[in-house]
């Protein structure tokens, strides 16, 4: 670099406007979707963004904030049995019930943290997997919450199905939209900053004026909103709830392999995992467990060899970033 | 009354034990954590499920065979794969051993059906034993009890005495150091997991035998294996012991008050201790790894 | 006969380089000194030639054998042993576990518990102990032994003298120069310059990753070797 060169540092690449550009076309295609009547495509795209939003928010812990846990099922099911218990018990909009069961699963996620932050590493994981099973049992043997059968959401009857699942996919999206622009913008922040220094070293972080253990509370919070939402949002489609189903470590697999398969630590693995996971669902959904023994060997191979997943590899070998999180310098 | 439902929790404390030796095993030597460490044993009974049918054998009989083949798949695995894994920080391996977790059990549901099983051992489930003032317990439950203490016995001189043990020991100090004392890592760590897998084997035929179970039953056995430990505290085999004799009678007298409450009773004394006691009640050393 | 001969050794950490091109030999029965300051590359050095770090496979010979990039447990097998800095001593094992762990490949030589205990007798009188029990002169005794146990034929020792007290240090050397007299080869690196040149036949002065000076400790003088150390 000759002396007095100036040097620039930015954001944004060519690719990085593309990307803008092009999410933009993909949400205004989203919206205008309805028009079509498509009833089966729109409850596709709703089971889609589940899986995404999960799998951002498995990715903001795991791959940004080092936290790798195999219990976000318990909001899952505490997000679920929130919305039932708000729109039919409490009588509260069920629409307006999916973002406030949301804020109680992030409200349980507080008393989860106190315990389970005094883990590390693969304890870490396991405790929260020990706490989402309390949540469980506790749950199936609670009389007013339906116990081991579960109950139904009442609240929705009154309408009419086709305006039920409009509003459900208007959600969906909005909730699919909010989840990335929010993450996305998280990380580019100062806070998002502070975040991936304290997962690439928390005594350096700490050492700078990073509160390592807020920081790590705040996300866990904040995932915990993200993943109870979402599980509001499944059962307002599925309308059934039960504790087995809604509690179950298969939400969490799935979640880690779209994660893994994807790419761990970037926003866009999560994307192409989901998409990846989603195909191959519906192209092996004769096949029972093949499936999940497919998706899993997969997920195992892509950790071994090539743990950057499917996108950190197209990443690295293209420089390509449509949300990119860090700052380049440019001469 | 309750004297009969703490000594089957005693009891049962020691099938845990067996569970949670092998996990805190390889644990102690690599600092891994296996989650497909459950689901090695339901293969296991499952496995014993299909020598029972061809060779017509006591399910206790099946562990001559069992037993050396899991022993030979930990070792393989161990090497071929999960030894790539190490020093790679946490993720890769928790990753790794959670889809392996989930590739068995489905395996195990294509191959042998939703259908729970059981292990027919001719009768001695069902006898009991009079132990004297009126008491009686399960023949089965108290032989299970005596072959874990019978197996932790024999680990504690393995590692007590033995050159392995001691390469086991040092190698959980400080595996860099063990190198320059000759030890070759990967052999080592491949036999760890393989007598890992083995007592796993054992604690799995045992559960078949006792209990009827899926191709799903491996996580709970994971967990249970895992508070055992923690309850327990790492670094000591009869600290193990304990923690899965607490474990075990936290789950029958949960049980007694209320059936659905067993399991329950066992988490929320777990989480108990990791409150009040991070690193076990009768833990070696004061970290919580 | 040339026992241990290194040719142009560079060693890296990630991207930094440590060593740079160091060449250096050792003759069967000779004691050989590697003293600099801190930093100088002395104990990376001595860890590539353990196997700690890669090593180009040519850059290292042993007994007229390449044996660069080999892992240290088969090095261990050839009698190369290191007595690491920082004593290292297994805290879960006992005095007497710890040496039985430097026979773990159970290489055939004169070196057995009982010897090792006539060396230090302290070693005899605490072998059920803790290792880590014993005081630091003590644990360096037991470094020592530890590596002698493996029956080496290149004995590689690190930075004995670090936190000892002089005295301790000086019945160390005479240890090191008792073993020396009854034929064991001994490559040691020290900080410590006066007590290791009365050992040592040869002596090589590292300074920033490079040989700065090499010689016969008796034909050479104070300001050689301080300005090879510090630097002139």
């Amino acid at each position: 670099m000759r002396a007095g060169a100036t040097v620039r540092v930015a954001r944004t690449t060519a690719a990085s406007r593309a990307g803008a550009g092009g999410a933009a076309l993909v949400v205004a295609g989203l919206s205008a979707l309805p028009l079509t009547g498509d009833a089966g495509l729109m409850r596709a795209i709703v089971e889609f963004i589940t899986l995404l939003v999960l799998a951002q928010m498995w990715n903001l812990l795991a791959g940004y904030a080092g936290l790798v846990s195999i219990g976000q099922q318990a909001y899952i099911g505490l997000g679920g049995y929130a919305l039932i218990v708000l729109a039919d018990d409490c009588g509260v909009n069920p629409f307006l019930a999916v973002p406030l069961a949301g804020v109680v699963a992030a409200g349980f996620a507080l008393p989860t943290a106190a315990l389970v932050f005094r883990f590390r590493d693969a304890y870490f994981a396991v405790g929260t997997w020990a706490v989402a099973e309390v949540y469980r049992l506790l749950v199936a043997n609670t009389d007013a919450l339906g116990r081991g059968t579960g109950r139904t959401l009442k609240a929705v009857f009154p309408l009419a199905r086709e305006t039920r699942e409009l509003v459900t996919y208007a959600i969906a999206v909005a909730v699919g939209v909010a989840a990335v622009v929010a993450v996305y913008l998280y990380l580019r922040s100062r806070l998002g900053l502070g975040l991936m220094a304290v997962r690439d070293s928390e005594p350096a972080s700490a050492s700078l004026g990073v509160d390592v253990f807020r920081t790590k509370l705040a996300v866990y919070v904040v995932a915990a909103f993200g993943t109870g939402t979402t599980g509001a949002l499944l059962y307002l489609n599925l309308l059934r709830i039960s504790p087995d189903a809604a509690f179950s470590i298969n939400w969490t697999a799935y979640t880690i392999f779209i994660v893994v398969i994807g790419g761990l630590g970037t926003l866009e693995g999560p994307i192409v995992g989901a998409l990846v996971f989603f195909l191959l669902r519906r192209l092996l959904a004769d096949y029972g467990a093949w499936y999940m023994i497919l998706l899993g060997t997969l997920a195992v191979l892509v950790m071994m060899r090539y743990p950057q997943g499917l996108w950190g590899l197209v990443a690295e070998r293209w420089d390509l970033h449509f949300f990119p999180v860090q700052r380049r310098v440019q001469r | 009354m309750w004297v009969d439902t703490v000594v089957q929790g005693v009891l049962l404390g020691g099938l845990y034990a067996l569970f949670a030796t092998g996990l805190s095993l390889i644990f102690g030597v690599m600092r891994l954590v296996n989650l497909a460490h459950g689901d090695f044993s339901i293969l296991a009974a499952f496995i014993a499920v299909v020598v029972v049918q061809t060779l017509e054998l006591n399910p206790l009989m099946t562990l001559v065979l069992v037993v050396p083949i899991m022993a030979a798949i930990g070792y393989g695995l161990q090497r071929l794969a999960l030894n790539r894994l190490l020093g790679r920080g946490i993720l890769p391996a928790v990753l790794v051993t959670f889809g392996l977790s989930i590739v068995i059990q489905n395996g195990l549901l294509e191959t042998f059906s939703a259908d729970s099983r059981r292990l027919n051992a001719g009768g001695i489930e069902t006898a009991s034993v009079a132990l004297g003032g009126g008491l009686a317990v399960g023949a089965f439950p108290l032989l299970t009890f005596a072959v874990a203490v019978l197996l932790l016995v024999g680990l504690q001189l393995l590692i007590g005495r033995s050159a392995i043990g001691r390469a086991f020991r040092a190698a959980s100090d400080d595996g860099v150091t063990a190198r320059l004392m000759g030890v070759d890592p990967d052999r080592l760590y491949g036999l760890a997991m393989a007598l890992s897998l083995a007592i796993v084997a054992v604690a799995g035929i045992f559960l078949g035998i006792r209990t009827t179970f899926t191709f799903s039953s491996g996580p709970d056995r994971l967990l249970f294996a895992f508070e055992a430990v923690i309850i327990g505290g790492l670094g000591s085999l009869w600290g193990t012991l304990a923690g899965g004799v607490i474990l075990g009678v936290a789950q029958t007298a949960g049980a007694r008050l209320s059936p659905g409450w067993g399991v329950l009773t066992g988490h929320l004394v777990f989480l108990a201790v990791l409150l009040l006691r991070p690193s076990g009640l009768f833990a070696k050393s004061r970290r919580v790894d | 006969m040339t026992l241990l001969s290194v040719r142009d050794l560079s060693a890296f950490y990630g991207d930094f380089q440590a060593l740079f091109g160091v060449s250096l030999d050792v003759s069967e029965g000779q004691t050989v000194a590697v003293i600099g300051a801190n930093g100088a590359g002395k104990t990376t050095f001595l860890r590539a030639l353990a196997g700690a770090l890669p090593v180009p496979h040519g850059a290292v010979e042993f007994a007229g054998r390449p044996v660069g990039g080999r892992p240290a447990h088969v090095l261990v097998e050839l009698g190369i042993v290191l007595v690491p800095e920082g004593r290292k001593i297994f805290p879960s094992l006992s005095v007497r576990e710890n040496l039985q762990m430097g026979a773990y490949r159970r290489r055939a030589g004169p070196w057995t518990l009982d010897r090792v205990y006539r060396l230090f007798p302290i070693l005899g009188e605490r072998r059920d102990q803790p290792g880590t029990n014993l005081s630091g002169g003590e644990q360096q005794m037991l470094a020592i032994g530890r590596g002698l146990m493996a029956n080496p034929r290149l004995l590689l020792v690190d930075e004995i003298s670090l936190g000892l007290a002089p005295v301790v240090v000086k019945h160390l050397y005479e240890v090191l120069g008792t073993v020396s007299t009854e034929g064991m080869t001994l490559l040691v690196v020290e900080q410590d310059v006066s007590q290791v040149l009365a050992v040592a036949q040869r002596v090589y002065c590292f300074r920033k990753g490079m040989v700065a000076l090499e010689g016969v400790p008796a034909r050479l003088t104070r300001g050689q070797i301080s300005a090879a150390y510090f630097g002139a």
